[in-house]
């Protein structure tokens, strides 16, 4: 079976914990987790971790019923790249000097519609939101002038299907 | 030297004036007691230590209710609480102090995890002040044990303690059943606060028996009814469902060969006509090669784990797999299913019996039979009736079994003593084998059986255990003086940890490094801790031996000086396909 990136979106009760508890089932298995990301939902006292893995359709489907054993989770799903709408973020920090000094700088922060968040006589820092592969190009773009420094966060997704995911939850929460 | 935080505690009337209300104001020790209690513990194991003293002491106050356990080491009372909870059904209890109490528990939490054992577990902690500060004796419990727990929780509010115990006892035995981890902060047993108990019947979160669906039990009705070949594996999903008299109804009905797993041991008498013995790497040739022969296996409350199936790659690949089973996680786990019904075996197996006719296809039980003679002349008549000088562990267990008429419960450690008590023991009623199967813990045998008789005070328990197996947890010969545990141990010993020696031998040239054992006189060990005791070296001794041994109303040791290079076959090599079974 081939491996690909899966998206693994899990519903869980805010405790203390999970995270370990989460972590473990990945790494148990040796899988790498690409990317994580916690966050609070629409619902409260509910979490929501969003996994990136690069694994098998197999090997999903077992972590996903892993998952959902623990006694706080609520649901977990999978999708691939092409049944979510995902996005990652990334800020750069680059000498303020170079802005006004190579023209080229300012045709690729253009072309890529990223964003400036902060100027100073030191350095500005650009906010660029978008696939991996756009953040990638920005900063191919972008380290032939030199980058100060570079963060990038981990995926968030929604998925392109309805998921009915309140719905579902309040049934599952009375 | 332990240092005890010093912590102001409220005078002896001020606390009695609180009772008196009707919110009860008590601290969070007591509130730990009172919960036990609520939930019907009235037999804990433990050891005591500077962070759980505030709860040792509320122990001393209610010595009438709950009777605490002293074990001599914190692995003793945990594979105590094991053999205590497999034998009752019930939840077994386990307290001990933080850090090194903590970390000597880990090995039995991880026992309880894999082979499913309801176990509540307390542990002091330090102060909540002191958490993250590299404190004395303060270990990070809760995240050493996550992966080897169903639920783990840290308290450090006196007031979060009933509804913590309520909800561990409720994890702990729903469901799959598993170990959970209640660590308490010292702070937290002292503060006070009003008490009151409600049992936990529900987590929002938490489905533990998922929905049947009648359709799928209806499909699986139909693959069994229209099979040549259907055999059935059943495993300890029968027993923790309380299911053993629907599946005898089952394959009674339907007519089928049944095979247990080495934790299903005893889930169906062994003289059950349609008891195939063990499958597995040491079970039984019939079962273990037919499994590659059968067109429909029926797989119940069992994991496939690696040591059942050999390698996955020839496993049943011929035939259709259906799996009941609780857990839909182990659902295509290891093997590819083609019906899966979810459920307590118990309700499917009810929803599933009156849809389902009988095999006709005798020709299939004699296959089993045919099978079964090889290995009877090959391997069991020589091991159980043995010419050689040297007495065999087979013709002990056998003696065992005259004795008791397969009414005890038989309680093994790990190794060949493990292996040939599965293969030898009869049992007549079901939680009569317990064992550490998922884990392989060397040193369950002894605490286990002490917790295993103190679960069923009614019962017979004998323990087998290898010599190297008994070194790993001998200390708990002190608990079985002190607690007066009438339980009986036998000791098969051929100075060699006998099981890698085993491997050494057929895998390893026979380089037998670091398996050979220079063992003390345990005779004289065991009689130093006032238990009865002798030793056997010779076949006309053993039975006597064996006839005294369980007449004793006290707990009664035999050391069987047993032949020094035994093997125990049928065997699959690991990685083997299970039709490649060994017979020598
Ligand atoms: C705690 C632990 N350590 C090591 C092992 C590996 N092991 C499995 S069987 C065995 C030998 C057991 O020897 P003994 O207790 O004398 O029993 P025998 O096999 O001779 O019956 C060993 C070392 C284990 N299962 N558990």
């Amino acid at each position: 079976m081939e491996k690909q990136l899966y998206t693994i979106s899990v519903y869980t009760e805010n405790n203390l914990g999970l995270l370990n508890r989460i972590a473990t089932i990945f790494l148990k298995r040796h899988v790498n987790i690409e990317s994580l990301t916690v966050s609070s939902t629409e619902i409260e006292h509910v979490s929501r971790f969003i996994i990136v893995a690069y694994i098998t359709e197999d090997e999903v489907k077992k972590i996903i019923k892993q998952i959902e054993k623990q006694i706080e989770v609520i649901k977990a799903f999978y999708h691939t790249n092409d049944e979510a709408i995902y996005l990652q973020s990334a800020l750069f920090k680059v000498k303020s000097e170079l802005l006004f000094e190579k023209r080229q700088i300012q045709n690729i922060i253009k072309k890529s519609n990223a964003r400036i968040v902060t100027v100073n006589p030191e350095f500005f820092v650009l906010e660029k939101s978008g696939r991996k592969e756009e953040i990638e190009e920005l900063y191919d773009g972008l380290a032939e002038y030199g980058i100060m420094q570079f963060v990038r966060s981990g995926r968030i997704s929604v998925t392109k299907e309805e998921m009915k995911i309140t719905e579902l939850l309040e049934k599952e929460l009375v | 030297m332990e240092t005890i935080t010093k912590t102001k505690l409220p005078e002896k009337e001020v606390k009695q004036e609180f009772k008196k209300e009707t919110t009860v104001k008590i601290q969070g020790s007591e509130a730990v007691v009172r919960s036990l209690i609520e939930e019907g513990a009235d037999l804990i194991f433990g050891y005591p230590g500077g962070a759980i003293m505030p709860v040792y002491d509320e122990f001393y106050k209610v010595q009438d209710k709950i009777h605490h356990v002293l074990t001599r080491h914190e692995q003793g009372a945990i594979h105590a609480a094991q053999g205590f909870a497999r034998s009752s059904g019930k939840v077994g209890v386990v307290i001990a102090t933080s850090g090194p109490g903590a970390t000597n528990l880990i090995t039995g939490i991880a026992d309880a995890q894999i082979d499913s054992t309801p176990l509540v577990c307390i542990t002091g902690q330090v102060g909540s002040n002191l958490l993250g500060s590299d404190a004395f004796q303060e270990t990070d419990v809760v995240s050493i044990s996550t992966p080897v727990t169903k639920w783990n929780y840290q308290v450090t509010k006196a007031s979060e303690i009933p509804a913590v115990i309520a909800k561990a006892f409720y994890i702990a035995k729903s469901g799959r059943p598993g170990p959970v981890l209640i660590d308490i902060t010292k702070d937290a047993q002292f503060e006070e606060f009003d008490f009151s108990y409600k049992k936990c019947e529900k987590i929002r979160s938490y489905h533990p028996v998922p929905k049947m669906d009648p359709e799928k039990v209806k499909e699986a009705a139909d693959m069994i009814n229209k099979a040549k070949k259907p055999f059935v594996v059943f495993g300890q999903g029968v027993v923790l469902a309380q299911a053993e008299k629907e599946f005898k109804d089952f394959i009674e009905k339907a007519d089928i060969p049944a095979a247990s797993t080495l934790l299903g041991l005893s889930a169906l008498p062994t003289d059950h006509n349609l008891n195939m013995g063990m499958v597995g790497m040491h079970g039984h040739y019939a079962p273990n090669v037919l499994t590659n022969e059968c067109d429909v296996l029926i797989a119940i409350g069992m994991r496939f784990d690696d040591r059942v199936t050999g390698s996955l790659d020839t496993y049943a690949k011929q035939a259709k797999i259906i799996h009941f089973d609780i857990d839909p996680a182990e659902i295509d786990k290891n093997v590819k299913t083609d019906i899966a019904v979810l459920g307590t075996v118990k309700e499917t197996l009810a929803e599933l019996i009156p849809m389902i006719d009988k095999n006709k296809n005798q020709k299939w039980h004699q296959e089993f039979h045919d099978l079964r003679k090889i290995e009877y002349d090959r391997i069991i008549h020589p091991q159980t009736k043995p010419t050689q000088e040297k007495l065999t562990m087979g013709e002990v267990i056998a003696a065992v079994n005259e004795q008791t008429n397969g009414d005890a419960i038989l309680v093994s450690d790990v190794g060949q003593n493990q292996m040939m008590t599965s293969r030898y023991g009869k049992f007549n009623t079901t939680k009569s084998k317990i064992t550490s199967g998922g884990l392989g813990t060397m040193g369950f045998g002894l605490p286990a059986a002490m917790g295993a008789k103190l679960g069923r005070p009614d019962r017979e328990v004998v323990a087998f255990i290898g010599d190297g197996g008994f070194q790993m947890t001998i200390q708990e010969l002190g608990t079985i003086m002190q607690t007066k545990i009438p339980v009986k141990i036998v000791v098969l010993n051929n100075e060699f940890l006998g099981m890698v020696r085993q491997w050494q031998e057929l895998f390893f040239d026979r380089r037998y490094a670091s398996t050979v054992m220079t063992n003390p006189d345990f005779v004289k060990i065991v009689e130093g801790y006032g238990i009865k005791a002798q030793r056997v070296s010779k076949r006309e001794n053993l039975k006597d031996a064996i006839a005294d041994m369980i007449a004793s109303e006290d707990a009664y040791f035999v050391e069987v000086i047993v032949e020094k290079e035994e093997n125990v076959f049928p065997m699959i090599p690991s990685g083997a396909s299970v039709s490649d079974v060994r017979l020598k």
